[in-house]
């Protein structure tokens, strides 16, 4: 009897901690929503959103969509790709508030800018 | 036509004006009967080259595998078997860049593979796709450039012509072209100085080195300062690749000339909304791919070009 308690105790026990913390995971999901994100297409040799404006702690990733490799090259030496060749992702998060110039260090006439804004 | 041959037959004419003295002078030698004209004499005064060809390869992009050329290694290798067969056997290729497509070590190795079959010397530039080893060029060096100087350029002789092979795919800026930068146009000018000026020329390099299109960036920010170093010369011969066709104009002395690729073809300028593979069909991409067989004869002001499809 005492042993069989025991058991359905610590069941129980299991059981809470489990709905415990699934409402911790619930509670953290609605304080952290999905960190902000946004998407640049590369085609026809260009950036297809030359300007791109986002809020600090945005991770921006660049698609090649081009039959040609491109790569993503900060003007200023902040980030750089490595060569993307059709269907790669390059992502960047920008943490802080800057006007951030890039370009294709293959075709330099590519060029685009991310304006990171709070 | 050239500036020379106007002037030849604007001579000519001249002479057949003033009777018939025309055959005389023109027997007893043009340069010395134009002599007053230094900037006609240079380009035809007998050169101490003996005649020779040599053979540009262009664009190969060992490891495109896309529309409209599912194998870039295929069409490289009937490039390679129709230098084979040509009937006077060039004294060496050069290749104008875009070995690879992206740089990966087992691209250069077949295309240096492919190469060695011609058992003929190879002279090399890189295209902006042969400097994208995470070295930004190392790979394609190490491998090709030996003895190159800065990115990869270098000059030599042959048979009394000087050879320069330029580099204008690195360190490229934002917003620019091709660029040749500050270092390499040093070394050209003390390359060039000292030479005389009735010394042909030729000059390889992967973009081309006059504005073809800018809007596409074909072309080189900084080319201006190596033509300007180039003009005393007599007989310039520029010989680019870059952009998948022939284009081909006469400056001063100056001939420019692109080459066609061995991989695929792309778009005449602003016939699209941008550069890249033009998606032919598959009958007609041969005879859009091609070599270029350069001729150099004795006495004449200049190369030769004969550009073939590898269709033909």
């Amino acid at each position: 009897m005492t042993r069989a308690f025991k058991i359905l105790t610590f069941q129980t026990s299991v059981l809470l901690a489990g709905i415990l913390m699934m409402s911790v995971v619930a509670d953290m999901a609605k304080a952290a929503p999905a960190p902000p994100a946004a998407a640049v297409t590369i085609g026809n040799f260009t950036f297809k959103a030359p300007v791109v404006t986002v809020r600090p702690g945005t991770t921006v990733t660049w698609t090649n969509g081009d039959d040609i490799p491109h790569t993503v090259v900060s003007k200023d030496g902040v980030f750089r790709s490595k060569v993307l060749d059709t269907g790669d992702r390059f992502s960047f998060t920008f943490a802080k508030a800057g006007q951030f110039g890039y370009f294709c260090s293959l075709h330099p006439h590519m060029t685009g800018t991310i304006i990171v804004k709070a | 036509m050239s500036e020379v041959e106007e002037g030849r037959r604007d001579f000519l004419k001249c002479m057949a004006w003033a009777g018939t003295g025309a055959l005389f002078a023109f027997n007893g030698g043009i340069g010395s009967s134009i002599g007053l004209d230094q900037a006609l004499a240079a380009p035809l005064r007998r050169t101490t080259a003996t005649p020779f060809t040599f053979v540009q390869l262009s664009d190969s992009h060992i490891g495109f595998n896309k529309p409209p050329n599912a194998d870039a290694r295929a069409t490289f290798r009937e490039a390679i078997a129709k230098v084979k067969a040509l009937p006077v056997q060039p004294d060496f290729i050069i290749h104008t860049g875009d070995v690879s497509q992206l740089s990966r070590d087992e691209e250069f190795d077949d295309a240096e593979q492919m190469l060695k079959a011609t058992g003929l010397p190879v002279f090399f530039v890189p295209g902006e796709h042969d400097m994208l080893d995470p070295d930004g060029g190392k790979a394609f060096l190490n491998r090709f450039g030996k003895g190159s100087k800065g990115a990869g350029w270098y000059s030599f002789d042959h048979k009394g012509v000087h050879f320069v092979a330029l580099v204008n795919v690195a360190d490229l800026k934002p917003g620019g072209m091709g660029n040749l930068g500050a270092e390499q146009l040093k070394w050209l000018a003390a390359d060039l100085a000292g030479r005389p000026s009735s010394t042909p020329i030729v000059v390889f390099a992967h973009i081309p080195l006059w504005t073809v299109y800018a809007d596409w960036g074909w072309g080189t920010d900084d080319a201006a300062e190596a033509l300007k170093l180039l003009a005393r010369f007599g007989s310039v011969t520029v010989l680019n690749g870059h952009i998948h066709q022939i284009t081909q104009k006469v400056e001063g002395r100056i001939a420019f000339h692109t080459a066609r690729s061995t991989a695929f073809p792309q778009p005449a300028p602003g016939t699209a909304p941008s550069p890249g593979p033009l998606k032919v069909p598959a009958e007609q991409l041969h005879s859009m791919l091609g070599i270029t067989d350069a001729m150099f004869v004795r006495g004449h002001d200049r190369i030769a070009l004969i550009d073939s499809t590898l269709s033909a």
